[in-house]
């Protein structure tokens, strides 16, 4: 057992509203700069749809993530080491600028410039990449709110796994928001696949980053990573990336998507892991999600306790660790759920999948979407947005994302008997193998926890203060000569 | 001093002079300027068929020179290789090596700068600058070749710019030999010489980062700051 630590983030998807102000402020922080017009390091995604870029969870095109081969090795899905340098003059897999968007802003100048006239200057959509006046026909978000509609639910690759089954109509439409970032993967295919060696997961917080002094534009990464989250810089031709915020992190502060998320959805915190673990549990066979689950270790463990001391984790570090957001949501309340386990890099960025297409349609069958006998029906018999969920965050095992909604559907009510006098029973909680105690626990997380709960980011160590200050006093990006020529 | 001494007996010093002081600067001093500068984002079709194309044709030419510029004739003779049969497959396999690079920069020329507007966007001078060179030097390695060895009657290359070539790095320059040799083979050269000396300053310097450490690398890089 070799215990190091992983920063993660827990996003309650039951709360996005979809209104992409981590999107926009994350955008202002780090990629609003020329050659990265095209990048959104966090981006929000009506889901179903096709995303960003067009259709990224589609790995028979891009061949991202990992594959299990014939003799149960683990291998990179666009193949070995040989065959991907033999590619290195030219990445059949890489998305295009076409793929992702033409970014495009408006010709302000006119508004300020038109001489005087009888009608209101307009200023008309130019790229902002060859500032040529342009059509707007895709971008990030284009079919925001529409995610749900035939048009394009029906590309969406997760659909695959129900489409058989049904036709999408008006009544059967569902939608709900997937806020996307970084994964900072435990097993990340992209270091995996970098020529250079420039891409490193930092052994202090898991936190996955380019070094930009390392990259030489191989560009292998950008197609390695599952889900579309290394972007080429258009003019240094280097590989970029969420880098967690880390100047923040190192604070203790949140990343700048969490703390502007005013939907309050988003959890940051510490997990513990035995890295002696990930190999074997990114190479299982099946049960993808109880795999990944397996390689964290209860930071309440005296044993852990003790080898994580022995494996140089600071006594703040495995307080921060027990007190843990994402600990408690992902591995006490089993409630969140990974991204595409199926791609077998052990994301870090967890989601607790939305009850809302539940709701929805426990009300349009007439039933009361506050009863939890409702909707446990509802959820038992709605195949259509239960098999989707479970394509996204369970490698398409329904039953465990109907689980988790039967949970949250409990807490519920459980709350709901609470807050309105009645005899609070334990029979909301016995019936999805909890007590009173956890679901009243796990309500005060998703409901009522302030700040601090939220976000538990213990410091970077001060001993270590002089050296991060030598290396983070300067924007190494300044010194890219991206003037536009 | 004449004209032939400055291009043959100097220019390659003062080529070479700036290829090694300009690869330290820009090693110590650009790190994040290094890279190959990958233009696929923006344009790729063309890209799938020109860069590999290119690549292969610059491996094969630049195993060709070495074998004719570097193995002195005598070299050949003793392993029981004919002149005649030296010269028939050097030509061979030079001009369709010559060929395919041909192919590779033209290819890209097109793509670059005829085809794409998004592409020119991204170009800087530097890329001009050896791009134009890589041209000159490709059309006139080629038109060298076909103009003494395929519709002439043979010029031996190995009797006289081998041998200027190598006395350059004996630092006893044979001028002479390199002033005697067709007109076309002078252009190539002192155009070569030109790229060698802008390569630190250009993407060229991409060359010296192929990544063969990747195949013995651990799959997961961890480590602390850089």
């Amino acid at each position: 057992m070799r215990v190091m630590a992983q920063v993660g983030m827990v996003l309650n998807l039951d709360k996005c509203i979809g209104c992409a102000t981590c999107s926009v402020t994350c955008k202002q922080t780090w990629t609003n700069r020329d050659g990265v017009e095209y990048v959104w390091f966090n981006n929000v995604e009506t889901k179903p749809g096709i995303g960003y870029p067009k259709r990224w969870e589609d790995q028979s095109a891009w061949r991202g993530g990992w594959r299990v081969d014939a003799n149960g090795r683990l291998r990179l899905a666009s193949g070995g080491k040989l065959k991907r340098l033999s590619r290195i003059f030219a990445n059949p897999d890489l998305p295009t600028l076409d793929d992702y968007y033409d970014p495009a802003t408006y010709d302000f100048d006119t508004l300020l410039t038109a001489p005087a006239g009888d009608r209101m200057p307009v200023a008309r959509p130019i790229s902002a990449i060859t500032g040529q006046p342009m059509r707007l026909t895709w971008g990030p978000n284009w079919d925001d709110d529409l995610g749900g509609s035939g048009r394009y639910a029906a590309d969406d690759p997760d659909m695959a796994a129900v489409r058989d089954q049904v036709r999408m109509s008006f009544e059967q439409t569902f939608m709900f928001h997937l806020p996307r970032l970084c994964e900072h993967c435990l097993n990340p295919a992209c270091v995996a696949s970098c020529p250079s060696g420039a891409m490193y997961k930092r052994a202090s917080d898991g936190i996955v980053l380019v070094d930009q002094n390392k990259c030489r534009g191989w560009r292998m990464c950008v197609s390695a990573c599952p889900y579309k989250k290394v972007y080429i810089n258009r003019l240094s031709g280097k590989a970029e990336k969420c880098t967690f915020c880390f100047p923040r992190i190192e604070q203790g502060v949140p990343t700048v998507c969490a703390e502007t998320c005013v939907g309050r959805l988003r959890y940051i915190g510490l997990l513990l892991y035995d890295a002696d673990a990930v190999g074997e549990a990114a190479a299982s066979p099946g049960d993808l999600v109880e795999a990944q689950r397996s390689v964290f270790l209860d930071p309440n463990d005296p044993a852990v306790v003790a080898q994580a001391r022995r494996d140089g984790i600071g006594e703040d570090w495995i307080a921060a660790a027990q007190a843990s957001p994402v600990w408690a949501l992902a591995m006490r309340h089993k409630v969140a759920l990974p991204l595409h386990p199926e791609y077998r890099t052990l994301p870090m960025i967890w989601y607790i999948p939305p009850l809302s297409p539940v709701l929805d349609a426990t009300s349009a069958m007439g039933g009361d979407s506050a009863d939890a006998d409702d909707v446990f029906h509802a959820v038992a018999n709605l195949r259509i947005p239960l098999e989707y969920l479970a394509a996204l965050f369970a490698d398409g095992d329904a039953d465990l994302v109907a689980g988790v909604l039967m949970k949250l559907s409990a807490m519920r009510s459980h709350m709901r008997c609470l807050t309105t006098g009645r005899v609070a029973s334990d029979d909301w909680a016995t019936r999805v193998g909890s007590t009173a105690e956890e679901l009243e626990s796990l309500y005060r997380l998703l409901a009522v926890a302030k700040m601090s709960e939220r976000y538990v980011i213990p410091p970077a160590h001060r001993e270590d203060a002089a050296e991060l200050a030598g290396w983070t006093t300067g924007c190494p990006l300044d010194q890219v000569a991206v003037g536009r020529p | 001093m004449n004209w032939s001494v400055v291009l043959f007996g100097v220019w390659p010093y003062i080529a070479l002079a700036v290829f090694v002081v300009g690869h330290i600067w820009r090693w110590r001093c650009d790190q994040l300027g290094w890279t190959t500068r990958t233009s696929e984002l923006s344009e790729k079709r063309w890209l799938m068929w020109a860069s590999p194309i290119f690549h292969l044709g610059m491996l094969l030419v630049i195993a060709g020179h070495a074998l004719g510029l570097l193995v002195p004739p005598a070299a050949t003779a003793a392993l029981g290789i004919s002149e005649t049969a030296y010269h028939m497959v050097a030509v061979g396999a030079g001009v369709t090596a010559g060929l395919v690079l041909a192919v590779g920069v033209v290819l890209l020329v097109l793509r670059r700068f005829i085809l794409r507007t998004r592409l020119r966007l991204v170009t800087r001078p530097g890329d001009v600058v050896v791009y134009a060179l890589a041209v000159v030097v490709v059309a006139f390695g080629l038109w060298a070749t076909f103009a003494a060895n395929v519709a002439g009657p043979g010029y031996d290359y190995r009797e006289t710019i081998a041998v200027w070539f190598r006395s350059i790095f004996y630092c006893q320059p044979q001028v002479d030999l390199m002033a005697s040799a067709p007109w076309q083979y002078q252009v190539h050269v002192t155009a070569a010489w030109a790229l060698i000396a802008a390569w630190p300053f250009s993407r060229l310097v991409h060359v010296w980062s192929a990544p063969l450490g990747y195949l013995t690398r651990p799959a997961i890089v961890y480590r602390e700051q850089p």
